[in-house]
C-alpha cells in the first residue's frame, strides 16, 4: 500500500519548481517551509528530510527551525484552520471565551483536528484587528470581528454546510 | 511602461493622478472608495463591497468606479466606504452592512441625495 | 505681487431643492460681494450636490472651520461675506441648527475622532488605492526619493533626518539620523536595510494598516534609507500573520520596479538598490533585530549579544540598518518638507506624531496619529471617546508584553518616550489596550507572562525558566491559593530577570508585573488574603448566581448553557449549579433581565 507520501510525488515536484525558482538565494530555508507547509498542509518527517536533502543542510538544523516556530506544524491540521486571537484586546475582550467555546462546540483539544478532520482550533497571537476584538480567522483571509461565544455554533455550522 | 528618470516624468502622473483623468477617461464621475484592510474586512467590508457592486448593477449605475482603499483608522465603524464624486465634498460613511450598501447607491449615487444617518466624515481624510 | 493663497472655501449647495429655494442668486451675492470686497482671489466659491438637509436649504459651508449656514436669503450671504469672511466673524443667526435647535458651528456629522489627529505616517491611509502606484505619486510619492537622489548627497539626507529628530517608532526611540550615519562610517563591500515588519506586540496594528494601505510609503522610505546608508539591497521582514500586508506589499515592489524607483540605476542615477519580501513564521522575539536578521538568514530566531550592534556586524555580518514601518513612513514627508518642519511637531525630546492603535475598552477603537506630547485623557476621552457602557476606567496598557498598565491618577500625564519611561512602561510600538473595572490586574499580568513564557527563545535562563516560575506564581494567585511570601517572591525574580536576560525580550518581561504590583498592589492583596477577585475575573475566585427576584423563568439562560448547568422551569426562577458551571458568562450575556451577576468570592 502506498503511503500519502508516495501519492503526493507531484506534491514534491511543485516544491522542487518553488526551490528552483530562488536559485540559490541565501537563507531561504524558512521560504521553503512555508511554501512546503502550503503544499502539504503539514511539515511530516518525510517532507523535512527530503528539504535538507534538496537544500543540502543538515536535518538536525532542519528540525531546529521548524520547531522553533509557531507557525509551522508537524501535525496534520483540520481542513478549516481556526485561528483564535488571543492577543491582549481580544483577552480583555473576552476572545478566552471564544477559545474556550470553539473547543467545546467542536470536542476538540487545541491544534488536534476533529474527527471528521473538518476542524482544527489554533490560539494565536495578535492577528492585529484589535480593534474589531474578539477575533477570529478561520482559513487565510476569512476575518470575523466582534464575536461572542454564542456566534460560534452558527461560524461552525457555516463552514460544515459550505 | 517606461521607466521614471526625471521630475518631470514625475509631475506628469502626478498631475494626471491628481486630475482623476484615469476616471474622465473612463467616463466615470466619481469612485466609491471601500476600505479593505484586514479590519475593514473582518467587519464584513466584502459582503459591503460586493452588495455596492451588486446594487449598482441593479440599478444601472455604471458611471462611478469602485474601488479599494487600506484602512482609515476609524476601525470601530467599519466597514466604511467613502464616496467622493466629482465636484462634491468626499462623504465617509461607517458602519455600512450591505443593505445599507444598497442605500448609499440608491440615495447616494443614483439619486444624489446624502445618506445622514450614516455619515461618520465630511471633506478630505 | 506674491501668489494668492486660497484662504477660505465656500461650498454651495447645488442640489436640486437648494436651487429651487433660491440658490443661484444666493450664489450671484457671494460671488458679486466678494468681488467687491476684492476677496474673489483669496476665497473659492464651489457648487456641491446635495449636502442632504434640503428642508434647511439654501445651505452653504465655509471651510477650512467648516461652519455650516443654513437658509441663507441674497441679504444673508451679504452679511456672511461682510462678517465671516472680511472680519472673520462667523453669523450666529444663520448657523446651521441641530435637532434640538441649538447652535451648532460645525457639521454635526463630524466625529471629534478626526480633530486632533496630524497625520505623517498614515497621510495616504483610506486615501488612496494601495494597489496603484499612480495614486501614490498623486499625493507626491516619490518625489522625496528624487530629491534625495538628484538634489542630495546621502550625507545631507542623514542630516536632514538627523535634524527632524525622528527617533524609531518601533519601541526603544533610537534617533534614526544617528543609526544611519553610524551605518553610513562603517565601512564594507555590501550594506543592507532592514524593515521590521514583524509587529507582534499584541494590541498593536499600525504597521499593518500602513502596509496594507499605504505600502509605497516603506518602499520608498527604504530606497531613501539605502541611498542614505550606502545599501544596494533591502529586507521587508513580515509577520506571517499579515497576508494581506504580503499580498499588496508583493504588488507594490513590481509596480516600484516598473517605474524604475527599485532596481538597476534607480530614477536613472547609478544608485541601484532592490527589495525582497522574507515571511516570519510566528516567533515574537524575531522581532529583536539580531533575532530577526537570523530569521532572515534561515535560522532559528535567537537573540545574540551586542554590541557588535547590525550597523557594525548585521545581516550576514555586514552593517545592516533596521528600522520599524512606521519609522520609514515617516522618511519621505521629512526630506520633502524639511526637518525643521517635522521638528516644530511634538516635545522637545520626541519629535513629530505617533501612531497609537486604540483598543480595548474604549468607544473609538482604532488608529489615531497624534503630535508626541497629547495627554493619555485627550487619546482616550476625546479621541477615543471613553469608556463604554458606563464602566470605570482601570488603567491603559501600553508597550505590550514590555511595557505596563497606567492607571487612572496619570491620565494627564503626556505621551513620549520619556514619560512613559518614568512611568514604568514604555511607548513601545504605539499599542493602547484600554481596561475597565472588569479588567483584574493581576490576571492581565497573567496574561502577559503567559506571553513571555511561550515566546521565550530559550537561549538565557533567566528568561526562559525565570519567567516560567512567575507565571506560576501567578496562577496560584489567580486561582486563591496565593500567600504574602509568593508576592515578595515575584518581585525578588522580576528584579532578577530584568537584570540578567540576553535580550530586550527578556529583560522587559517583568514590566508588566512589576507596574501592576506598583498602581494595583491591593488588588493582589485581595487575591491572596481575601481570595477575592475585585474585578470578578479570575474564574476560580467566582460564581455566577441568578436574583430570583429579577429572574421571570425565560429559560433563555439554561438554553446558552454549554454544560446544562442552570435549571428549572419555566416561568420560575432558575437556579446555577457552581459545580458544574464552568464560568464561561454565556449566560449572563443573553439574560435580559439582569437576573444575573457574578459574585466573589
Amino acid at each position: 500500500m502506498k503511503t500519502t507520501v508516495d501519492l503526493a510525488s507531484d506534491l514534491y515536484k511543485q516544491l522542487d519548481e518553488y526551490i528552483d525558482s530562488l536559485k540559490g538565494k541565501p537563507g531561504i530555508l524558512i521560504n521553503v517551509l512555508h511554501r512546503a507547509q502550503e503544499i502539504f498542509g503539514y511539515l511530516p518527517d518525510e517532507v523535512l528530510e527530503y528539504v535538507a536533502e534538496k537544500l543540502d543542510v543538515p536535518v538536525s538544523k532542519v528540525f531546529g527551525v521548524v520547531t522553533f516556530y509557531n507557525f509551522f506544524s508537524r501535525k496534520p491540521k483540520g481542513k478549516h484552520q481556526i485561528k483564535i486571537c488571543l492577543g491582549t484586546a481580544c483577552y480583555v475582550k473576552g476572545g478566552d471565551k471564544i477559545f474556550e467555546r470553539f473547543l467545546e462546540e467542536l470536542g476538540v483539544e487545541p491544534e488536534e483536528p476533529s474527527k471528521d478532520g473538518l476542524f482544527s482550533v489554533h490560539p494565536v497571537r495578535c492577528l492585529g484587528a484589535c480593534s474589531m476584538a474578539p477575533v477570529v480567522l478561520i482559513g487565510e483571509k476569512d476575518f470575523y470581528g466582534r464575536l461572542t461565544p454564542n456566534d460560534v455554533p452558527s461560524l461552525i455550522k457555516k463552514y460544515r454546510e459550505g | 511602461m517606461p521607466k521614471i528618470k526625471t521630475l518631470e516624468d514625475l509631475m506628469k502622473i502626478k498631475e494626471d493622478a491628481v486630475k482623476e483623468l484615469k476616471l474622465r477617461e473612463a467616463g466615470k464621475r466619481g469612485k466609491v472608495i471601500v476600505a479593505m484592510g484586514t479590519c475593514g474586512i473582518a467587519a464584513g467590508a466584502k459582503e459591503t463591497l460586493k452588495a455596492i457592486v451588486d446594487a449598482m448593477n441593479e440599478l444601472g449605475v455604471e458611471d462611478v468606479a469602485v474601488v479599494q482603499s487600506g484602512c482609515m483608522g476609524l476601525c470601530d465603524v467599519e466597514p466604511t466606504v467613502e464616496v467622493a464624486l466629482q465636484g462634491e465634498e468626499p462623504i465617509v460613511y461607517g458602519h455600512v452592512t450591505p443593505e445599507q450598501a444598497k442605500r448609499i447607491v440608491e440615495k447616494h449615487l443614483k439619486n444624489g441625495e446624502i445618506v445622514s444617518d450614516l455619515v461618520v466624515k465630511r471633506g478630505q481624510v | 505681487m506674491p501668489v494668492a493663497v486660497v484662504a477660505n472655501t465656500v461650498l454651495i449647495c447645488a442640489g436640486g431643492a437648494c436651487i429651487s429655494a433660491g440658490e443661484k442668486s444666493v450664489k450671484q451675492v457671494f460671488e458679486e460681494k466678494l468681488k467687491e470686497f476684492a476677496l474673489d482671489s483669496v476665497v473659492r466659491v464651489v457648487e456641491t450636490g446635495c449636502m442632504g438637509a434640503c428642508n434647511l436649504g439654501p445651505l452653504a459651508v465655509i471651510y477650512p472651520e467648516g461652519i455650516f449656514y443654513q437658509k441663507l436669503t441674497p441679504q444673508a450671504a451679504e452679511e456672511v461675506v461682510v462678517e465671516h469672511l472680511l472680519k472673520g466673524r462667523p453669523v450666529e443667526k444663520y448657523l446651521y441648527k441641530g435637532p434640538a435647535g441649538e447652535v451648532k458651528a460645525k457639521a454635526q456629522e463630524e466625529l471629534p475622532f478626526f480633530k486632533r489627529q496630524v497625520k505623517i505616517a498614515t497621510r495616504n491611509l483610506g486615501v488612496i488605492d494601495p494597489t496603484d502606484i499612480e495614486e501614490y505619486i498623486g499625493r507626491d510619492g516619490y518625489f522625496a526619493l528624487m530629491k534625495a537622489l538628484k538634489e542630495m548627497t546621502p550625507e545631507q539626507v542623514i542630516s536632514e533626518i538627523k535634524a527632524s529628530g525622528l527617533r524609531g517608532r518601533g519601541g526603544a526611540g533610537f534617533p534614526t539620523g544617528l543609526k544611519w550615519d553610524i551605518c553610513r562610517r562603517n565601512e564594507a563591500d555590501q550594506k543592507f536595510i532592514i524593515c521590521n515588519a514583524d509587529e507582534g506586540d499584541p494590541g498593536a496594528f499600525m504597521d499593518r494598516s500602513i502596509l496594507e494601505g499605504d505600502p509605497h510609503s516603506v518602499l520608498e522610505g527604504m530606497a531613501i534609507g539605502a541611498y542614505a546608508i550606502g545599501a544596494s539591497k533591502g529586507f521587508i521582514y513580515v509577520r506571517a500573520e499579515y497576508p494581506l500586508a504580503i499580498e499588496r506589499l508583493n504588488i507594490a515592489i513590481e509596480q516600484a520596479r516598473e517605474y524604475g524607483f527599485l532596481g538597476e540605476r534607480v530614477l536613472g542615477t547609478d544608485f541601484s538598490f532592490d527589495i525582497e519580501i522574507r515571511i516570519g513564521a510566528g516567533a515574537f522575539v524575531c522581532g529583536e533585530e539580531t533575532a530577526l536578521m537570523a530569521s532572515i538568514e534561515g535560522e532559528r530566531g535567537q537573540p545574540r549579544v551586542k554590541p557588535p550592534y547590525p550597523v557594525e556586524s548585521g545581516l550576514w555580518g555586514k552593517p545592516t540598518v533596521i528600522n520599524n514601518v512606521e519609522t520609514l513612513a515617516n522618511v519621505p514627508p521629512i526630506i520633502l518638507k524639511g526637518s525643521e518642519w517635522f521638528a516644530s511637531i511634538g516635545t522637545e525630546t520626541s519629535k513629530g506624531t505617533k501612531v497609537f492603535a486604540l483598543a480595548g475598552k474604549v468607544r473609538n477603537t482604532g488608529l489615531v496619529e497624534v503630535p508626541m506630547g497629547i495627554t493619555l485623557r485627550e487619546l482616550i476621552y476625546e479621541i477615543g471617546g471613553g469608556i463604554p457602557g458606563g464602566k470605570r476606567f482601570k488603567a491603559v496598557q501600553t508597550g505590550g508584553p514590555s511595557g505596563g498598565c497606567i492607571p487612572a491618577d496619570y491620565l494627564d500625564v503626556t505621551v513620549d518616550y520619556e514619560s512613559l519611561k518614568e512611568l514604568g512602561t514604555i511607548m513601545g510600538s504605539g499599542g493602547m489596550v484600554v481596561m475597565d473595572e472588569d479588567d483584574c490586574m493581576v490576571d492581565v499580568a497573567k496574561f502577559f507572562l503567559g506571553f513571555t513564557v511561550d515566546e521565550s527563545c530559550g537561549k538565557c535562563t533567566p528568561c526562559r525558566e525565570g519567567t516560567k516560575v512567575m507565571y506560576d506564581i501567578l496562577e496560584k494567585i489567580t486561582s486563591g491559593e496565593g500567600t504574602r511570601e509568593d508576592l515578595e517572591k515575584l518581585k525578588e525574580l522580576a528584579q532578577f530577570i530584568s537584570e540578567a536576560s540576553l535580550c530586550g525580550l527578556g529583560q522587559t518581561a517583568p514590566n508588566p508585573v512589576l507596574s501592576t504590583m506598583k498602581y494595583f498592589w491591593d488588588e493582589y492583596v485581595a487575591h491572596v488574603e481575601e481570595k477575592r477577585c475585585p474585578a470578578k475575573r479570575c474564574k476560580a475566585l467566582i460564581r455566577y448566581v441568578i436574583d430570583p427576584e429579577r429572574c421571570v423563568g425565560c429559560t433563555a439562560c439554561a438554553r446558552v448553557c454549554p454544560v446544562n448547568a442552570i435549571t428549572g422551569e419555566v416561568r420560575k426562577p432558575h437556579e446555577i449549579d457552581p459545580e458544574i458551571c464552568t464560568r464561561c458568562g454565556s449566560c449572563m450575556e443573553v439574560c435580559r433581565f439582569d437576573a444575573i451577576s457574578k459574585v466573589s468570592p
